[in-house]
């Protein structure tokens, strides 16, 4: 089922009775969920990520904009007859109840016509428990299994019912790092057997990246950037974007375009063509520094933090909008930094130009990109 | 070492407490118990003439007590599960509106900082006939084409009825603040969850609300019972001192009797039945932990 949502937007009186000023947490939503695909919704905390899923639930009505669900407009319909499953942040499992009585809920809500006898709900809800390996746990209280068990409760509660749409908000957040990394997997796994639409919920950027088929890059409500998880990362749209994706973050630069040479600071660093003579953020990735005794990036060196596989060299540069450069490269090359200062070479492809005001990425010509 | 010091300072920090719960809660309890077999205790003396069960066996003969475990049952049986339902159901009705919540909530709660005497004013407005009137009740009951009936001092129904309902309406605020309270700590998103997955309302509240709150209301059904087996004050406010004259004496109220009232002067007849009641009460609570771990979800 594919979801559509259209001008879709969300106020919310302000907290504050004196001022009369609105929040607008989702604002004007454009954009189309394909069929059986997984989205990340990804954005810094208070972005409107959750409200964008309420309102994709029912749980929250939209102040303007439809939500459709194939060609079915939902908008006006309560969370129950939408056929939405929805899993929380913090699971909501009932708590006096039994894993068994937890994923049976839904089932038992049904009425009339679509009640299903006894022996379907039984096999309906074994179904569900096996499809996220909890088959075994049927009889325990979710207080008796850990974060990571009471997660699959969680998202066989909301499958067994068969939704035509899957939400997840933040699913991973209370889950410890290695839980997350498998739990990940897990929702992945299950989205690609169930083949349901899903919505996926999050503030980490690697969890996004790493189970998205489509990532949505929100921030304030307004959606920066809609592609794919490795498009988002290599061709931000602004500079907001490159910031959010990336560990360790993009390093930004001051810089200029003059005569068709690309400056950072005052160093020569890169032929452009295409691009006026103007101010510019240089956003450099981490791991688009070489190491060059005559790069034309002369920076000064703080330290290096070793990362097995790769280092990472710390530098200062003037031009530098932020605290230190952080160069990723390979831990061979680690004998090579010593001494004060550093010098890099760029790889184009990996330096990307936006607008000193707007902070739109400047598209046109911009840094000649070599072959990736 | 250490640990044997930690232990003495441990005991040392209890003993305040400790000696203040023994001098007046111990001691007094064991006194009673031995009180109740002694029989013809006489305190003025300090003697008495032997050791037995009589004291009980002519507590559970005296018609007056009787009529006191009688009237406390009726009491028990009807006000507690009356005003914890009662409160159940204004405390989610209070939950689930928006305005004016807060004046409710204050409503709600006025008879429990109200002066007794104010309250027991307002209840004879209510239920007491004087010359001049017959009281709000009875116009309305005549209103409606009824007989008017002395509800204070009249047939015993009637009493009783007055009764229960001024103990429902002194225990109710404390039960709504309690519950409102424990409704309001219950995560949102589990009514969400519910939402989404289309539960009914009604199957909410019982298969959701209810087992969230039930420790609350545990609480409250265990404190209720013991509340309304130990009434007492609400009856003389009601229907003065001489209580067994207005056939609505109560266990409590009889073991007040025994001790200073007119018959006073029996302290082996009222630590008796102090210790029937506190075998009632004891039984009873037992009961109720033994039914509740059924049915009640931490």
């Amino acid at each position: 089922m594919k979801v559509v949502l259209q001008n879709l937007t969300k106020r919310f009186p302000s907290r504050n009775k004196k001022s009369s000023e609105e929040v607008i947490a989702v604002n004007d939503f454009n954009f189309e969920i394909p069929d059986g695909k997984l989205i990340g919704l990804l954005g810094p905390s208070g972005c409107g990520k959750s409200t964008a899923l309420n309102l994709i639930s029912g749980l929250l009505k939209p102040t303007s904009g439809r939500v459709l669900f194939g060609d079915d407009d939902v908008t006006d319909l309560p969370p129950e007859l939408r056929g939405v499953g929805l899993v929380f942040q913090n699971y909501a499992l009932y708590p006096h109840l039994t894993v068994k009585e937890n994923i049976m809920f839904p089932l038992e809500n049904l009425k009339g016509a679509n009640r299903l006898s006894k022996e379907e709900m039984e096999r309906r809800v074994q179904q569900a428990a096996d499809l996220v390996q909890i088959g075994h746990l049927m009889e325990r209280k979710p207080s008796e299994m850990s974060g990571g068990q009471q997660q699959r409760v969680a998202i066989a509660r909301a499958v067994v019912k068969l939704p035509k749409v899957l939400l997840l908000d933040e699913p991973l957040s209370n889950l410890d790092a290695r839980l997350r990394l498998q739990t990940r997997e897990e929702i992945r796994r299950i989205q690609r057997e169930t083949g349901i639409t899903t919505v996926f919920v999050t503030h980490d950027q690697e969890e996004a990246m790493s189970i998205s088929d489509m990532i949505v890059v929100m921030k304030d409500g307004v959606i920066q950037q809609i592609d794919q998880p490795q498009s988002v990362y290599d061709d931000p749209a602004n500079l907001f974007v490159a910031k959010f994706l990336g560990t360790p973050p993009i390093n930004v630069f001051e810089g200029s375009v003059k005569n068709g040479r690309l400056f950072i600071g005052s160093d020569d660093v890169l032929p452009v063509s295409g691009v006026a003579d103007r101010p510019v953020w240089v956003g450099v990735r981490p791991e688009g520094f070489v190491l060059d005794e005559n790069g034309p990036l002369q920076c000064e060196r703080i330290g290096v933090e070793v990362m097995g596989r790769d280092i990472s060299v710390v530098a200062k540069h003037p031009a530098l909008s932020g605290i230190s450069i952080r160069a990723i490269i390979p831990a061979e090359h680690a004998p090579k930094v010593n001494g004060n200062a550093v010098c890099f070479a760029l790889k184009p492809y990996k330096v990307h130009l936006f607008e000193r005001d707007s902070e739109v990425r400047i598209r046109e010509g911009g840094v000649q990109h070599g072959t990736p | 070492m250490e640990r044997r010091e930690n232990n003495l300072k441990a005991w040392l920090y209890l003993l305040p407490a400790m000696v203040f719960l023994g001098l007046f809660m111990v001691y007094p309890l064991l006194d009673v118990f031995v009180y109740s077999f002694e029989e013809g205790y006489n305190s003025a003396s300090q003697t008495f003439f032997g050791v037995g069960v009589y004291n009980y066996s002519y507590v559970l003969h005296d018609p007056y007590f009787l009529q006191a475990l009688k009237n406390t049952f009726i009491l028990v049986v009807i006000t507690v599960p009356v005003s914890t339902i009662l409160a159940l159901v204004i405390s989610v009705a209070l939950n689930s509106i928006q305005t004016l919540r807060n004046f409710f909530q204050t409503v709600y709660f006025l008879p429990y900082v109200t002066n007794t005497l104010a309250v027991g004013l307002v209840f004879m407005i209510l239920f007491k006939p004087t010359a001049y009137s017959d009281g709000l009740v009875n116009l309305i009951i005549k209103s409606f084409g009824g007989t008017a009936v002395d509800f204070i001092e009249g047939p015993y129904w009637a009493k009783m009825f007055v009764l229960c309902f001024y103990t429902v309406w002194t225990v109710m605020p404390f039960k709504v603040l309690i519950l409102t309270s424990a409704l309001a700590s219950v995560n949102p998103d589990y009514y969400n969850a519910a939402k989404v997955d289309g539960t009914s309302k009604w199957r909410i509240f019982h298969r959701i609300t209810l087992p969230m709150i039930s420790p609350m209301i545990f609480y409250l059904v265990i404190t209720g019972f013991i509340g309304a087996f130990k009434a007492y004050s609400d009856a003389v406010a009601l229907f003065g001192t001489n209580l067994n004259a207005a056939e609505m004496n109560t266990i409590v109220g009889y073991v007040y009797d025994m001790l200073y009232g007119d018959s006073g002067g029996y302290p082996s007849f009222a630590s008796a039945a102090a210790i029937l009641l506190f075998a009632i009460v004891m039984t009873i609570t037992c009961v109720n932990l033994t039914v509740s771990k059924k049915h009640v979800h931490y």
